[in-house]
């Protein structure tokens, strides 16, 4: 029992409240609603031309709904009487109208995207199919001044089913998924691929006979991220292979949780381990639970476990964000052996400097491949491998391609780059 | 010499926390030391942003912070609201971390008040007027699930968020006539210090295609210095030292530029700490060399 | 079947999301909307559980007198407070939801501002800042200059720190500021996209591995 920090908690708790309260002035003044108003005068300038080659058709690479305009500026717009304020872009479903104004472009835009609302019933709704017409009406700063181009029509609105700005990362899916497939029925074939080990997975061994010796539980965080979370998945492996360890090794493990779902499915995998390591009956349910989803009160409930339990081995797996320090000093200041692993970059030389193992980044991703040896999980490191390879080949042939074309030679190296450009 | 090195090498960490602790309330209290200030490109961008911008024009400013990344990311908030209620740009302001709007009705609150006040900036005269809760700003709350929000918002506002924090519906606040999704705002900046960033990235400016700039804590900004560069961010605001720059740039001394000082010293009193460990370690590790166990 | 059923649905789901990415269609996107509409409905589910495991590891603590029961009075206390502040309005009246009708409620309850504004947030706030004292602790004892790569390190840290310090005049200063920021921009940017896209193919063939059900140790086979 440890009464003087309990104490010590409730005063200090006590204190801070009143500190902010004593710190703070009186209450704020509300906010109000009142409205303002701004004074506008018509003056009067001469018609300015209209605008000429307006195209309208079906938006690109959209859901529906969407219709592109283009047209040429009105010689009035830049140079000219430059009297031109705007361009309203006006719209009906019958060449004479009625005509509804959509919106204003402003002086010197000559692209406007005419996308409408997905549902029926809402303001401004037209239905794909239909046919359409626009215009596009030169506004002054006289109201009774608007001057209108010719009508363009019909055009109508359609979804498309592929998105083909999107092509270059669709073929770079498709061959990187293909790597993987062919690696790893390559590896269900027998043939042997090596991964260097991993010094904190290999230490997870080690870490849980400690505990076992000491009499101490072992502390494991599957990271704030959600179940969804790759690195959360990751870590949920690895929770399996320790909570195994810990079950053949009679000792305990604690696994206090950010997230509901997390807590669910890390629940059912120590359990699982448990009964893998024919100790269904040593599993307690309490020793995966759910703490809070605030971060910090989070840290605050862990940071107590951690001084209170003194657990022999820390294991921090998965997505970690300002707390890892805090988490990993104050796991020092304990006694802990520490190991981790995180893909979030800000957070590792934070771990390297507190933990006594740390896995870096994709690392995390390949413990479970390296914990079960099975050669159909090393195959996608090996796909991975290749990928990085035709990553740096194309990198280094946009570099040469770009600074080529930049000193004069051909264009189309600078096209080459264009190439792998993502245009949404 | 080498014996009080030995014994420096295990100083108790408790001794560092209390130096930093004695050295931060100390230099908090020496107000006249002025700290320079050396303004980057990628904060001038988003002041550049806010300040060209013509009057009535509306930004959409993102609270995604809970009251932990407070002390580096409020001044960010601060100075840029009331740079752009002063210039007369309007706000639409949301918050996807759960304790962000707190933090954001906190802001509304504090810059609302400051704004009632005559102010001269860079030698401009900005006469006191009062900040529209509907007309100068539109404060639509919180959602859970940033992702999906950020998504919704990219469609229309009014998916997301019916009505707004106060509960009015957003069809009758006069600053949302013409305001539909993020795209028909003119920029959007993201107050952050979560890996809500990374959302803002792949679900908000890859899909739609808007300006997007960052203020984010110091610990996370070097992770988003490739997107800078890439050209997905237009700017970025990097912990206090990007804050204290936007004050600065917008001739607004405030919270930022106030703990700059503090941050200054500490970072003095780090590198202090750092160089001792050296110097010991390469002492101590002489010794330990003629044992030969280097 | 148990066990098939899950695979499948992991299959279906993930190639779906993996798919409409290439399809901009409003069939696909409302399909996509249908599951993300989904995602918190779950979560709540999901919420109602944890709060569940909280109470239960918490009363249980106090129930049986384990060590440091103390503590958990104070988590059930400031579970269910906030809770109760959140659905009240300042006359104790209950609400479902906040309206702009009634004054004081939900998250405007002034008990629940009390709470917030003077506890949670110097409490999250003073958690936060326990970094800027852990950071020099483990500064003092880790950044050491071991050998050429670490000193580089190290004199990039140093240089990080000092761009803005006033001690070493202007033209000392103006330089160390630009060559902070040509730090962050070339080395630190070429090192970040690097691990960037080892995590990324990483992310990618981890997400492959579990939508084709290579990968199943996620699911509790231990």
């Amino acid at each position: 029992m440890q009464q003087k920090h309990f104490w010590r908690f409730v005063i200090g708790l006590a204190l801070m409240t009143m500190a902010t309260a004593l710190g703070q002035s009186e209450a704020d003044p509300p906010v109000s609603d009142t409205l303002a108003v701004a004074d506008t005068a018509a003056i009067s300038v001469p018609a300015p031309l209209p605008v000429t080659n307006l195209i309208a058709r079906d938006k690109p690479n959209d859901r529906g709904y969407g219709i592109s305009l283009s047209w040429d500026l009105s010689p009035d717009d830049t140079g000219g009487t430059q009297s031109v304020l705007g361009y309203r872009i006006m719209r009906s479903t019958t060449p004479d109208g009625p005509w509804d104004s959509i919106n204003v472009a402003g002086s010197g835009d000559a692209l406007y995207d005419h996308i409408g609302p997905r549902h029926e019933g809402d303001s401004g709704y037209f239905p794909d199919h239909t046919d359409m017409y626009y215009r596009v009406d030169v506004l002054t700063a006289d109201p009774g001044v608007a001057v209108s181009s010719g009508v363009v029509g019909p055009v109508q609105s359609r979804g498309q089913w592929f998105n083909t700005a999107r092509t270059v990362v669709f073929l770079f899916m498709i061959a990187f998924c293909g790597l993987v497939i062919w690696f790893v029925t390559h590896a269900r074939r027998g043939k042997d691929l090596y991964v260097r080990p991993l010094a904190g997975i290999e230490a997870v061994d080690e870490a849980v006979g400690r505990a076992t010796e000491m009499g101490k539980p072992i502390l494991y965080l599957c990271g704030l991220g959600d179940a969804a979370e790759v690195p959360t998945i990751a870590s949920f492996t690895i929770l399996g292979r320790v909570a195994k360890r810990v079950a053949e090794y009679q000792t305990q493990i604690i696994v206090p949780c950010r997230d509901p779902i997390v807590m669910t499915v890390a629940q059912e995998v120590v359990k699982t381990a448990y009964s893998d390591a024919g100790r269904p009956d040593s599993y307690n349910p309490d020793s995966v639970f759910f703490l809070t989803i605030e971060q910090f009160a989070y840290v605050a409930g862990v940071n107590g476990i951690m001084l209170r339990d003194k657990p022999a081995t820390n294991v921090y797996m998965g997505k970690f964000y300002a707390e890892s320090l805090i988490f990993a000093e104050t796991g020092t200041m304990a006694g802990s052996i520490q190991i981790a692993g995180t893909d979030e970059i800000p957070q590792i030389p934070f771990f390297f400097v507190a933990c006594d193992y740390t896995l870096i980044g994709e690392e995390l991703y390949a413990a479970s491949a390296y914990l079960s040896r099975e050669p159909v999980l090393l195959g996608s490191l090996k796909a991975q491998d290749y990928a990085k390879a035709a990553i740096i080949v194309f990198a280094i042939l946009g570099f040469l391609a770009t600074n080529v074309s930049a000193l004069g030679g051909p264009e189309w190296l600078a096209g080459f780059v264009d190439l792998f450009q993502v245009r949404e | 010499m080498k014996a009080t090195f030995e014994k420096l090498m295990l100083l108790d960490r408790r001794w560092v926390f209390l130096a930093l602790a004695v050295v931060g309330v100390a230099s908090y209290s020496l107000k006249d030391f002025q700290v320079p200030i050396l303004v980057t490109n990628e904060s001038r961008q988003i002041f550049a942003a806010i300040d060209e911008l013509e009057e009535g024009a509306t930004i959409f400013l993102s609270i995604d912070y809970d009251p932990n990344s407070l002390a580096e990311l409020h001044p960010m908030t601060y100075a840029i609201m009331e740079h752009a209620f002063r210039r007369g740009v309007r706000i639409v302001i949301t918050s996807l971390s759960t304790n962000g709007p707190g933090m954001a009705d906190e802001a509304i609150r504090a810059i609302a008040d400051s704004v009632r006040i005559d102010r001269e900036y860079n030698g401009v005269m900005y006469p006191g007027r009062e900040v529209v809760n509907g007309v100068d700003y539109a404060f639509l709350g919180y959602k859970p699930y940033p992702a999906i929000v950020i998504l919704a918002m990219g469609q229309d506002f009014r998916i997301p968020f019916p009505a707004d924090y106060y509960g009015t519906p957003l069809e009758e606040l006069p600053l949302m006539e013409n305001v539909r999704n993020l795209s028909s705002t003119e920029c959007v900046i993201v107050i952050t210090g979560t890996n809500i960033a990374d959302m803002w990235l792949a679900y908000g400016q890859a899909r739609q295609g808007f300006p997007l700039a960052f203020g984010l804590t110091g610990v996370s900004t070097a992770q988003y210095y490739p997107y800078l560069n890439s050209g997905q961010l237009f700017g970025l605001l990097g912990g206090m030292l990007g804050a204290a720059e936007y004050e600065q740039l917008a001739d607004n001394p405030g919270l930022a530029l106030d703990g700059m000082r503090v941050q200054l010293f500490l970072h003095w009193t780090i590198i202090i700490f750092i160089v001792i460990g050296n110097v010991g370690f390469f002492v101590t590790r002489k010794r330990r060399g003629a044992g030969g166990n280097v | 079947m148990k066990r098939q059923l899950p695979f499948f649905l992991v299959f279906v789901f993930g190639a779906f999301m993996a798919i409409q990415y290439f399809v901009p269609h409003k069939t696909s996107e409302a399909i996509y909307e249908f599951f993300i509409d989904i995602l918190p409905i779950i979560g709540v589910f999901a919420l109602a559980l944890g709060i569940w495991s909280l109470t239960k590891v918490s009363v249980d603590k106090i129930r049986y007198r384990r060590e440091n029961w103390q503590y958990a009075i104070f988590t059930l206390l400031g579970l269910f407070l906030m809770i109760l502040f959140g659905f009240t309005d300042e006359n104790w009246g209950f609400h479902w939801r906040m309206s702009p009708e009634v004054a004081g409620e939900g998250t405007d309850n002034p008990n629940f501002r009390l709470l917030f504004n003077y506890v949670m947030i110097p409490i999250q706030a003073t958690m936060f800042a326990l970094l800027a004292f852990f950071i020099a602790s483990a500064s003092y004892r880790a950044f050491r200059a071991r050998n050429l790569l670490a000193t580089l390190l190290l004199i990039a840290a140093l240089i990080l720190m000092l761009r803005f310090t006033p001690f070493f005049g202007d033209w000392i200063g103006l330089r160390l500021s630009e060559t902070a920021t040509w730090l962050m921009n070339v080395p630190n940017t070429a090192a970040q996209r690097a691990i960037v896209m080892g995590v990324g193919l990483g992310l990618v063939a981890t997400a492959l591995k579990v939508v084709l059900g290579i990968e199943r140790d996620y699911m509790g086979r231990g």
